[in-house]
């Protein structure tokens, strides 16, 4: 068999695999955290915790209200869109004449309070969710054993990239996001509704962290820390794309985790460090990050 | 006339609060007349369901039955606070408990990190520690004092020799590790190494993972390239139960079998039956092992909502045997306290004959437990099948052994 530094090559391709998984949800957290920066200029601390609540519908849907997993595919995002709008109504449209401090601030503190709340509901050891029948059980690749839901994971979350992209670079609807935030008060005046399409953002961009959690509920235990664990590592991936940039959160994401997956076999003590180390190189050469735009 | 009735008053002030304070030490040695004794624990972070609020339940749940059977003449309270898993926050609380809150003894503070800076502070202070919670030798070995602190529950001795002698002679002898990449990873996957080493078994190799680590696929992947008959976790709470997921997830149990090596009924109760069905593990306390266990863990559970962990009833056993002690001697002096727990066999719903050993080390009765299939649990919470009762002195390590300067001959 061939090996790579003592690595057969068949586990190194099971390795490339599961890198790919988890970079689809760096990347879906990361789009959130993107779309959102990029339209609203508010670094969202609250993204990790939403993903978490996300995840913590998808088990209360279950639990308490019999809803499977494919009708909280689609619930879960919404409701945690509404939270989100909520939020931006009641709080984050007061701060946007301000420094990007005061949102990073207030995000921040709601983070723990929704994660305080969790905690103080259901403790900390989480909250067991099993596959959907349709997902369970595993394709055999030749070189691994890859379960149809990690399989799955990859597909839905690259879906819902490809269309985020495409609805914000290619619609109307997008053109008229992208004007807002280049000059609000010259898109407004041609009567579109800017603070709507702002809020809508917003909710557009938590619904997509509550997106990732609900595909992150059966794949992981769901504990009310389980945001706060993925949130620095997905800030670190918006840093190294550029901030704001879509596609480059995207690309990043997906390569983060493939790069990430590697560094688990060859020097696994590092795999938690390895995003930061490329952070800080990336930010050396490419202040404004690998895809962003200088301004 | 003046002048002697202002010296009479003088002489009262003067000898009133002596005579009072002579009494007071008559009447028996308690300082301000209050015991007071300290929960700190985790109430917010990865280990708050093994201790936590919990913890302060039990703890109050002896004192309320210590009160009514002993009916002590002595006050008892009881404060807690969160250490946050931060050494430095927990040795700071108590220090200032012990200086200006008049704290007589700690108890509870999980996380071996924090264990060893407040045992520090407590020789310092010259009060006492019942450790219940953390998981560190080290406390009875290199960073022993037999005089303030005892080591109440489990260590990572005891949790690796049960699993790593059934299971290895079970004929399951090449293991593989996964170990948190800290102190208490390192010592479990020493500790069981030694035991399946001891018992003709082999180590074939391990992977460190950090910390909370987000996904644990890839290391079981490499378990599961590894061959290994047996997969040991070396962790513990949320990288335990994401591991053991992950396995189920990649069809790790089908040819190997998986041995969390701090794992708690908590944890069991979080992944559910199907996921954990099985599993063998060495555990302190087990709710629903006799009538008396039963009765006490009910009452815990109505106030809980939980039932206990080995945790939460070694917090109850170690509040009750220092109040006795207390008690008995009639004074909180450290010193004669620590005698008197020493001399004084420990029997209740927690240990039989439990004895605390002049490394400070409490030995009693461990558990080898395998997890039972969903069809064999009979109630809420029925999750174990007692394998095996490991008495105290082949559960803990031996004296023969002990690395502790202040005991060693």
């Amino acid at each position: 068999m061939t090996e790579i530094f003592g690595v057969p090559i068949q586990a190194l391709f099971g390795q490339l695999m599961l890198g790919l998984v988890n970079g689809s949800f760096y990347a879906v957290l990361s789009l959130g955290l993107a779309v959102i920066f990029g339209m609203l200029n508010i670094i969202n601390f609250a993204h990790g915790a939403l993903y978490m609540a996300g995840a913590m519908l998808t088990w209360v849907g279950l639990e308490y209200l019999g809803i499977g997993y494919w009708w909280m595919l689609l619930l879960g995002p919404i409701c945690v869109g509404l939270i989100g709008i909520a939020i931006e109504r009641l709080m984050l449209q007061w701060l946007y004449k301000l420094d990007h401090l005061y949102g990073l601030l207030l995000t921040f503190g709601l983070a723990l309070m929704i994660e305080g709340l969790f905690r103080d509901l259901y403790g900390v050891a989480g909250q067991p969710y099993s596959i959907p029948e349709e997902l369970s059980g595993a394709f055999n690749l030749g070189f691994m054993f890859l379960p149809k839901y990690r399989a799955w994971v990859i597909v839905a979350s690259l879906t819902v990239c490809l269309f985020t992209w495409y609805v914000i670079e290619k619609t109307r609807l997008g053109a008229y996001l992208r004007a807002a935030t280049e000059n609000p008060k010259l898109t407004q005046a041609f009567g579109i509704n800017v603070p709507l399409m702002v809020m809508l953002t917003y909710g557009f961009g938590v619904a997509l962290a509550g997106f990732a959690g609900v595909l992150a509920a059966p794949a992981t235990q769901i504990s009310p820390l389980m945001g706060s664990n993925l949130i620095i590592v997905v800030f670190a991936v918006v840093v190294i794309g550029g901030m704001g940039s879509i596609l480059g959160s995207v690309l990043t994401g997906l390569g983060l985790g493939i790069i990430e997956g590697m560094i688990k076999v060859f020097w696994p003590e590092a795999s938690a460090t390895v995003v930061f180390m490329i952070m800080a190189v990336v930010l050396m050469f490419r202040p404004a990050g690998l895809f962003g735009r200088e301004k | 006339m003046m002048k002697r009735k202002l010296l009479a008053l003088t002489l009262s002030a003067l000898i009133v609060p002596a005579a009072g304070s002579a009494l007071a030490q008559a009447k028996g040695k308690i300082s301000g007349d209050v015991v007071k004794i300290a929960v700190l624990t985790d109430m917010s972070g990865v280990y708050s369901d093994l201790g936590g609020k919990g913890s302060v339940v039990a703890a109050e749940m002896a004192i309320e039955d210590f009160k009514a059977q002993a009916k002590p003449k002595f006050k008892i309270e009881l404060v807690s606070a969160d250490h946050q898993n931060k050494a430095d926050i927990g040795s700071n609380k108590v220090r200032e408990w012990y200086d200006t809150q008049g704290v007589d003894m700690v108890t509870d503070a999980l996380n071996s990190a924090v264990a060893l800076a407040v045992a520090k502070v407590t020789t310092e202070k010259n009060k006492i520690m019942i450790n219940a919670g953390a998981a560190s030798t080290r406390l009875t070995n290199e960073d022993c004092a037999p005089g303030n602190v005892v080591h109440y529950v489990y260590d990572t001795y005891a949790l690796a020799n049960g699993p790593g002698k059934a299971v290895t002679k079970q004929g399951k002898d090449t293991w593989f590790f996964l170990t948190a990449d800290y102190a208490f990873g390192a010592s479990l996957e020493k500790d069981t190494t030694d035991a399946v080493k001891a018992n003709g078994g082999k180590v074939v190799g391990s992977v460190r993972h950090p910390l909370n680590a987000s996904d644990f696929s890839s290391f079981l992947l490499q378990a599961q390239a590894s061959k290994a008959k047996v997969v040991g976790l070396a962790n513990a709470g949320g990288d335990t139960i994401n591991s053991i997921k992950a396995a189920n997830e990649f069809g790790l149990t089908k040819n190997q079998t998986i041995v969390g090596l701090l794992t708690t009924i908590i944890d069991i109760h979080a992944l559910g039956l199907p996921t954990t069905q099985g599993m063998m593990f060495t555990e302190g306390y087990y709710w629903n092992l006799n009538p008396e266990t039963r009765e006490w863990s009910r009452k815990f559970f109505s106030r809980h909502k939980k039932m206990p962990s080995m945790l939460h009833a070694g917090t109850y056993s170690a509040v009750t045997t220092y109040l006795k002690a207390v008690q008995a001697t009639g004074t909180d002096d450290t010193a004669t306290v620590m005698k008197q727990m020493r001399a004084t066999p420990i029997n209740d719903i927690f240990a039989k004959g439990g004895k605390i050993r002049e490394d400070g080390r409490m030995v009693h009765d461990m558990y080898l437990v395998e997890v039972k299939k969903p069809a064999e649990s009979k109630e809420p919470w029925d999750y174990y099948h007692v394998k095996q009762v490991i008495p105290g002195d082949q559960a803990f390590q031996p004296m023969a052994l002990s690395r502790c300067p202040a005991v060693k001959k």
